[in-house]
């Protein structure tokens, strides 16, 4: 079975996309000041934890235990969501959750849902597959429905239209909202005028629309609970004022005991918006008959996890909460934006988890989209070694290369081959650097290197330095001569 | 002590002054250092880049080099982290119990220069003199990788006649990685820009770290600006004395 995720696969490789993104100078201010306020206000509230390093390791061992008995949890979830009146779902891929969830909302003659914000949903390109069917989804989480109303795509997953300002949301409220109507005429630019439209644009449809469709942040199999975690309430009417709620969650997302929540609440906030406690933590089981929706479906989304599972030193990513942290603790995300790396979910995580959800080929260049510096390991709950994960999927590509001929005749193999050869074997080295001294001497001026051919992707922007005429191990030798005589 | 210099392959060639300080260092502190000339390279660059298999001889190598030497101390805080956070990993997808027990013996003895001089040594004041103001940059590996935390910080408040102003932002990435420079050399671009902006901002003669790796990067684009702000290993700085300035 090849998992696509999104249009993944067709988007041009990061380099490039990087490339126009960092020219955007609208979109590097944006990323530059959107990602230093989040990451400022998260290292001063987990610094007041003095137990988070306790934390990040209790959390990352339920997240590794979860993943060894995923199995047995799922059913105990299955089991516990069913005893409580609620239906649940097995979508193997994102064309059969897109199915389910049409499916469910067809037979309720439904033309319309709110939705709660939901990476998944966005994973399985759920709203065009409703649009296509004459059914209208309503993102009501305020950074979706400015990506909605702006006809654009998500860039962080926890603040999607992080990439773009309250100016920039000004002008598409003006463009898509009948302000008129609403009774807004002259909008301004200030951030509570904006939200006051965005109230008023939604509170209707709040009141309108039967069906909600939410994912979760968290499943807890010994209760059969859902957990959502959101800063607005607007999840909260999504998720209680519907007749009917249908919840699509991933397979990874599920916790043995109510009581392991204690931790990821305690970090989650902290780790995404730099708070505390989220304001709205919105946890249901199923149906009750008093109060809430009176029809309740989860659809439990495979769609490539069971295969990341196979992959013992790549199933680490499973464990992400989707906090975004290592987003916004990213050099190359905050420069870069999310939009560069063609993927649902970007930044660090996004380029180890993409590549694995999906085909290997189909995100070749994420495993490189990275310097190593290690700030998405050290910022991250769960304590995901990005850089490892990163690292193994960068030996999967080399081998999968090495394994065709065109691979193994291209310039990096070749010169990585011969690299490994010389460092074996010290005369080999020895006349390498003789080699290297004399192919650089007429390049060389100042004591630099500035153009070299084969060198261009360096010296384009970068000096290099010259190499000097006697190495380390020549004066050493030089020197212990010397001391003999 | 006896000291078994690691010196690295990219200060071997390009940063043969590095080596010489450490060695300065260490004679003045009273103790002998050794060069295995067996040595070449970590195989930090395969590794890192992908090439698993093409950096397994290059372990092996380093493990026959210096199985037997008493410390290893190496002015390179990404091949210090290379040893130290994957040679265990490395050397158990090898299948050869023998080279495991060497590494995990190894390793507990393989020390970056700074480290090994505060934290092996108990050492903080060289008898260093530097009348120059500088500013520092913690590279990723020794900040996040070793965890170096105050250790150089230490060392360089010690020298004499040093100025050393705080570096803005100093924690970030000076965008370098290796190959990321060469594969991804736009944003690799994007980000050294931000980093030599934060130099310049110190008004410093000179960038100082444990590797010159991120500073070979960091000189790249000081020189092409014609900022005439330089970069120096942190070994060359404690190497200096008023008697013999170290150049």
């Amino acid at each position: 079975m090849s998992i696509r995720i999104g249009k993944a696969a067709e988007a041009p490789p990061f380099q490039e996309a990087a490339r126009h993104a960092l020219e955007d100078s609208q979109l590097r201010h944006n990323m530059r000041h959107a990602t230093h306020v989040i990451r400022n206000k998260r290292n001063k509230i987990v610094g007041e934890l003095p137990d988070w390093e306790q934390l990040r390791a209790t959390a990352s061992a339920t997240k590794a235990h979860v993943m060894r008995y995923l199995d047995l949890y799922l059913e105990k979830f299955e089991a516990n969501v069913t005893k409580a009146g609620g239906h649940v779902h097995w979508a193997s891929d994102a064309d059969e959750a897109r199915q389910i969830i049409r499916g469910l909302v067809e037979q309720h003659g439904g033309k319309e849902v709110i939705k709660v914000k939901t990476m998944t949903s966005e994973e399985i390109e759920l709203n065009p597959e409703l649009a296509a069917h004459g059914i209208t989804p309503y993102e009501t989480d305020l950074a979706e429905l400015i990506i909605q109303l702006g006809e654009d795509f998500s860039s962080h997953f926890v603040v999607p239209a992080l990439h773009i300002n309250h100016l920039q949301i000004r002008q598409i409220f003006k463009r898509k909202m009948p302000l008129e109507q609403m009774g807004l005429p002259d909008l301004g630019e200030k951030p509570p005028e904006l939200a006051e439209a965005a109230r008023r644009y939604l509170r209707e449809k709040f009141l309108r629309v039967k069906i909600g469709v939410s994912g979760a942040n968290f499943a807890v199999a010994e209760t059969g609970s859902l957990v959502v975690v959101e800063s607005e309430g607007n999840g909260r009417m999504c998720l209680t004022l519907p007749d009917v709620l249908i919840s699509l969650v991933g397979i990874e997302k599920v916790v043995p005991t109510f009581q392991d929540l204690e931790v990821f609440f305690n970090m989650l906030a902290r780790s995404a918006t730099g708070e505390r406690m989220s304001p709205y933590v919105s946890v249901w089981t199923a149906v009750n008959p008093n109060d809430g929706p009176k029809e309740f479906h989860v659809v439990l989304l495979d769609n490539g996890r069971t295969r990341v599972l196979e992959d013992e030193e790549g199933r680490q990513a499973l464990h992400c909460i989707r906090c975004a942290a290592c987003l916004n603790a990213c050099p190359v995300y905050g420069r870069t934006g999310g939009h560069a790396y063609g993927a649902v979910y970007p930044g660090p995580i996004g380029a180890i988890l993409m590549p694995q959800l999906q085909a290997l080929e189909h995100s070749q260049s994420l495993p490189y989209a990275s310097s190593l510096c290690g700030a998405c390991y050290e910022a991250c709950p769960v304590k995901i070694n990005i850089p490892e994960v990163l690292i193994h999927l960068r030996s999967e590509l080399v081998q999968g290369k090495q394994a065709r001929i065109g691979g193994r005749l291209s310039r990096e193999n070749i010169g990585m081959k011969m690299m490994s050869r010389v460092f074996q074997n010290e005369s080999r080295l020895r006349r390498a650097h003789k080699l290297a001294r004399l192919g650089q001497g007429p390049f060389k001026a100042d004591g630099v290197v500035s153009s070299m051919p084969g060198f261009s992707a360096w010296t384009r922007s970068r000096d290099l330095p010259a190499i000097p005429k006697q190495s380390f191990r020549e004066w050493w030798h030089e020197r212990q001569r010397e001391k003999r005589a | 002590m006896l000291v078994s210099l690691f010196v690295a392959c990219y200060n071997d060639l390009l940063f043969p002054q590095t080596g010489r300080a450490v060695v300065k260092v260490l004679e003045r502190l009273g103790h002998t250092v050794e060069f295995r000339s067996a040595q070449t390279c970590c195989g930090q660059m395969h590794y890192n880049t992908g090439y698993i298999r093409e950096s397994q001889p290059l372990l092996r190598r380093f493990v026959d080099t210096f199985r037997d030497a008493e410390v290893v101390c190496a002015p390179s805080s990404s091949c210090v982290a290379m040893i130290r956070d994957h040679y265990p990993k490395l050397a158990r997808e090898m299948n050869d119990s023998r080279l495991v027990a060497d590494v995990d013996q190894l390793v507990s003895r393989v020390f970056e220069f700074s480290e090994f001089l505060v934290k092996k040594l108990g050492v903080e004041d060289v008898g260093a003199y530097y009348p120059h103001r500088v500013t520092y940059h913690p590279a990723c590996h020794s900040l996040r990788g070793l965890k170096l935390g105050d250790i150089p910080y230490r060392l360089l408040q010690k020298v004499r006649s040093l100025q050393l102003i705080e570096l803005p932002e100093k924690e970030e990435c000076c965008g370098f990685g290796g190959t990321f420079s060469i594969k991804n050399a736009d944003t690799s671009q994007a980000m050294l820009a931000d980093k030599v902006r934060t130099i310049l901002d110190t008004e410093a003669e000179l960038c100082i770290a444990t590797d010159n790796s991120c500073l070979m990067h960091i000189f790249g684009s000081l020189h092409r600006g014609r900022t005439g702000v330089k970069t120096a290993h942190i070994a060359e700085v404690l190497a200096s004395t008023e008697g013999e300035p170290f150049a």
